[in-house]
């Protein structure tokens, strides 16, 4: 799209500081930078335990330019909910509340608080980047790890299925709900702007490859992000007032024969590396099946 | 009474000079590159800026040297120099 076509959707602002301590080649990094450019700085976010909690910084420094409540891991979605409120008491408005957690946090930890401000159709943004494990405290098999996937609690690889987080939380009935990845930015940055103005429970469902911990090197996370997307692994789409409509290249990949085999995602990282070809095509008939029932979505749409 | 608040500030090189860290070092071949934003766009680090006519620059203060801008660059205008 070149220069011109992405200034004018990615503002030059940096609200994240160079010099934070994240890994090199970190899908959270990238995923912040461009959540908080599309929201021109004016957020507020509540961050439970996961890697972003180190990412913001040592104190008694941040590398955030925009206030950080860092909560503990159960208690983001109520927390930002309560922050919204007495924002609303203040009169304070134009200033989003979002909840940045990892998918432990949201997943597993967070689901209740997540489910409770949903249901209410609490005023806050939701975002979930979903490495797929617990990385920071050293690859944890999470309820969002893909089956077959290699964690240090699944050393012979994950035997159950990742759990479809995005469509639990639109069965709330919210008013916005998406999935965005960070080899997407432009996507993702339209969805952040597109939500923010309902007012109401918005969810942002993030696709972050991890290189530590999915163990392929750092110069890959975007290349493996866009291939998630390529091979229909993962689906861009959003979900406006109960509509569903694919979005950027996932539009585009309804005909099986434009999708890339999954093994062609797979192969580049080390913790699929120990799967059979056995395995490798109950993925790819997992995904095929999938992508009926995304068909039937639209068809309905 | 005195309220005393842990209120962390934002900083630049929150961790210290994370350049570093850095094993092999980016650099930016300019007879090559077409200006295609896609180094700066991609950049986990906000470590490539723009100057004003848009031509990248990489900061090495704070390059942590991960090696997306060359893996993405269409025109494989950036080389991955290791450091000495």
């Amino acid at each position: 799209m070149g220069m011109k076509g992405i200034l004018r959707v990615v503002p030059k602002e940096e609200y994240l500081l160079p010099g934070n301590p994240s890994c090199p080649g970190c899908p959270a990094s990238l995923g912040l930078r461009y959540l908080l450019k599309a929201l021109g700085g004016k957020a507020i976010l509540v961050i439970p335990a996961s890697c972003t909690s180190i990412i913001v910084g040592p104190y008694p420094f941040s590398s955030l330019r925009v206030p950080v409540l860092n909560i503990a891991f159960a208690a983001a979605a109520s927390t930002a909910a309560g922050i919204s409120e007495a924002l609303k008491v203040k009169g304070k408005e134009g200033i989003q509340v979002v909840v940045w957690a990892g998918d432990g946090g949201t997943a597993d930890i967070g689901l209740q608080a997540l489910s409770g401000a949903a249901e209410r159709n609490s005023d806050i943004l939701y975002v979930c980047y979903d490495n797929e494990a617990y990385m920071n405290t050293g690859i944890q098999r999470s309820s969002l790890t893909p089956y077959g996937a290699w964690t240090t609690t699944t050393p012979k690889g994950k035997v159950e299925e990742k759990k479809n987080l995005p469509m639990i939380v639109a069965e709330h009935k919210v008013p916005y709900v998406a999935t965005a990845s960070v080899g997407y930015p432009i996507d993702l940055i339209l969805k952040v702007r597109k939500a923010i103005k309902y007012r109401g429970f918005k969810y942002i469902h993030l696709h972050a490859p991890c290189p530590y911990g999915w163990r392929f090197p750092a110069n890959k996370t975007v290349e493996v992000a866009k291939l998630a997307v390529k091979t229909g692994i993962w689906v861009l789409y959003e979900i406006e007032n109960g509509k569903f409509r694919l979005t950027s290249l996932s539009s585009s990949l309804i005909d099986p024969s434009k999708r890339l085999p999954v093994n062609k995602y797979l192969k580049l990282q080390g913790r699929f590396k120990h799967l059979s070809e056995e395995d490798i095509s109950r993925i790819q008939e997992r995904v095929n099946t999938m992508w009926d029932e995304l068909m039937r979505l639209v068809k309905e749409s | 009474m005195r309220v005393i608040t842990p209120i962390a500030k934002p900083k630049e090189g929150s961790a210290g000079l994370t350049g570093k860290w850095r094993i092999f070092k980016p650099v930016i071949n300019y007879s090559k590159c077409n200006n295609c934003g896609l180094c700066w766009l991609y950049c986990p680090e906000a470590a490539i800026t723009l100057d004003g006519k848009n031509v990248p620059k990489i900061v090495y203060e704070y390059c942590k040297g991960c090696g997306i801008c060359a893996n993405e660059c269409p025109v494989r205008a950036i080389d991955l120099i290791k450091e000495e």
